[in-house]
């Protein structure tokens, strides 16, 4: 039978795992599975752990009840877990055909540029990694600020797995960027503001992932990568406006909302691989969260079922 | 409650000497290194010097911030000091004060006699001295959110690194660039206005990062 760990007077917090399943304590209860205590902190139990057994709504049959529209339901890695399966195809195949296609317009289409010749055609993938690049760590500060703030652990799950891909596509912006500069303006580096704040990028995101891995205790991993990505996301407004505060080589915008200041061929081919490069994010994400979720959740009977 | 954790930790750090005068000599070898590295030309020298002196500072508080926390953590006084009715904000504050005092001091008094080794003018010794005034509490602070998230960590040493530096690039970028402004003869107010910004904006902010830090780290 279910015994209440509470305090007298006090009613049961509510515990992490339960909270991200949209399961409500006093719901969870009546389905009389079995809860562990996980610690005691200042004196009251706090139930941070439970069972697994209530996360997977089929055996908790008090899960979707009466008048109770489930909005966290892929909250849960129990759910989440099959839904990212169906979805990596949906992804993963498209940003494999936007690939292809926006090389072929970037390669072929494309006019070669009046200024620059041929070189200039390596920013067709400079610039998608490059927003990718700041889009991915603000993202990831989300997630894991969403993790931490609300306990959720799917979201925590999802900053980790950003994380690498963020900094590769930083990275390759960087490389890219250093390629295209030796032509267009001479060298392969220069210490200028954004090429400076996009290296602190890279170093943010190196900074979070071997915080994360050398913290062996999953939740406290969370919510260390969280406060240090939420202290990191200083930097991105000023990579983004760095062109325009400080006198930069790098050139401004090209794109802005109301111009394109180049040939719509070229447009196209940067906006088709912009496309490509979030497609392959999300589906990469995805496959990743998959195995965190599979590494993390490796007691859950849920599991066992779903990978059998 | 403030004033008694900075006496505190002063004591502490008294009956540890050993301890600060690392640091000190720490800072003072690596600047030394730079004349015999590059060669002793006066000219380069006097170029390289401010950004020396702010490289050296950096990794010399950086040293020190395992400091902070860590033996408190160790002994568990830490959870004890979390645990007053105390708001967490000050408790780091008073931390970090005591840190600013105990390693940073140090580094700012002696850097004028590196800075005529490096053969810089008296206006622009002055000016290593306001910039570190200003910009070493900054670096204290910063550090002390590395300092929390690292607490009870393997290699937290290596860490620390990892994720403070980058963070005090910024302040690297104003505190070196006030010094290297008078030694180019301009005026080096609006670097020492900005580091003084960052001072204020981090004294606000970051305290508060490192005590959900701190929690994270002791639950």
């Amino acid at each position: 039978m279910f015994r209440s760990y509470s305090p007298p007077g006090q009613p049961a917090r509510r515990c992490g795992y339960l909270w991200n399943s949209g399961i409500d304590f006093s719901l969870c209860l009546q389905c009389r599975s079995q809860t562990k205590v996980y610690g005691t902190r200042y004196g009251i139990k706090v139930v941070t752990a439970t069972h697994s057994d209530a996360l997977d709504q089929r055996k908790c049959g008090n899960f979707m009840s009466k008048n109770r529209i489930n909005l966290y339901k892929y909250a849960a890695p129990a759910n989440f877990y099959p839904l990212a399966g169906k979805l990596i195809p949906l992804f993963a195949v498209p940003s494999a055909i936007l690939f292809i296609l926006g090389m072929y317009v970037g390669f072929f289409v494309a006019p070669t540029d009046a200024v620059q010749g041929e070189s200039y055609r390596i920013l067709f993938i400079h610039v998608p990694a490059a927003w990718m690049g700041m889009f991915l760590y603000v993202l990831m500060a989300i997630y894991a600020g969403v993790g931490w703030a609300f306990n959720a652990r799917l979201a925590s799950m999802m900053a980790t797995a950003i994380s690498p891909t963020g900094a590769i596509f930083t990275f390759i912006s960087l490389v890219t960027g250093s390629l295209w500069g030796r032509p267009a303006w001479g060298v392969w580096w220069v210490w200028d503001a954004r090429l400076t704040s996009t290296l602190i990028l890279l170093f943010l995101y190196i900074g979070f992932i071997s915080l994360q891995s050398s913290i062996d205790d999953a939740r406290r991993a969370d919510r260390a990568g969280a406060v240090l990505a939420l202290v990191g996301v200083i930097n991105v407004p000023i990579i983004y406006f760095s062109v325009q505060w400080w006198n930069s080589l790098h050139q401004g915008a090209t794109i802005t909302k109301n111009s394109f200041k180049m040939a719509p061929s070229m447009a196209a081919a940067m906006l088709i691989l912009l496309g490509a490069c979030w497609l392959y994010s999300i589906a990469v994400v995805l496959v990743r969260v998959r195995y965190i979720i599979r590494e993390r959740e490796q007691e859950a009977p849920w599991l066992a079922e779903a990978t059998a | 409650m403030f004033g008694w954790l900075v006496w505190r930790d002063l004591i502490l750090a008294w009956r540890r000497r050993a301890d600060v005068l690392a640091t000190l000599f720490f800072f003072i070898i690596v600047v030394s290194l730079f004349p015999l590295g590059i060669g002793p030309e006066r000219e380069t020298l006097r170029t390289i010097a401010p950004g020396v002196v702010w490289v050296a500072a950096l990794l010399a508080s950086m040293l020190s911030l395992g400091r902070i926390f860590g033996n408190d953590y160790q002994d568990g006084t830490l959870e004890q000091l979390l645990l007053t009715p105390q708001p967490a904000y000050l408790v780091v504050l008073a931390k970090v004060l005591a840190h600013w005092i105990v390693s940073e001091i140090p580094l700012v008094l002696i850097a004028p006699v590196l800075g005529v080794q490096f053969g810089l003018s008296q206006n622009g010794l002055a000016i290593v001295v306001v910039s570190l005034l200003l910009g070493t509490p900054v670096l204290s602070v910063i550090g002390s959110v590395g300092a929390a998230l690292t607490l009870g960590l393997r290699a937290a040493n290596v860490l620390v690194a990892l994720l403070v530096l980058p963070l005090y690039i910024p302040v690297l970028i104003f505190g070196s660039g006030a010094v290297q402004a008078s030694v180019t003869g301009s005026s080096p107010q609006a670097w020492l206005l900005l580091l003084g910004a960052m001072l204020i904006v981090s004294l606000v902010f970051a305290p508060w990062a490192t005590s959900a830090a701190l929690r994270i780290s002791v639950e």
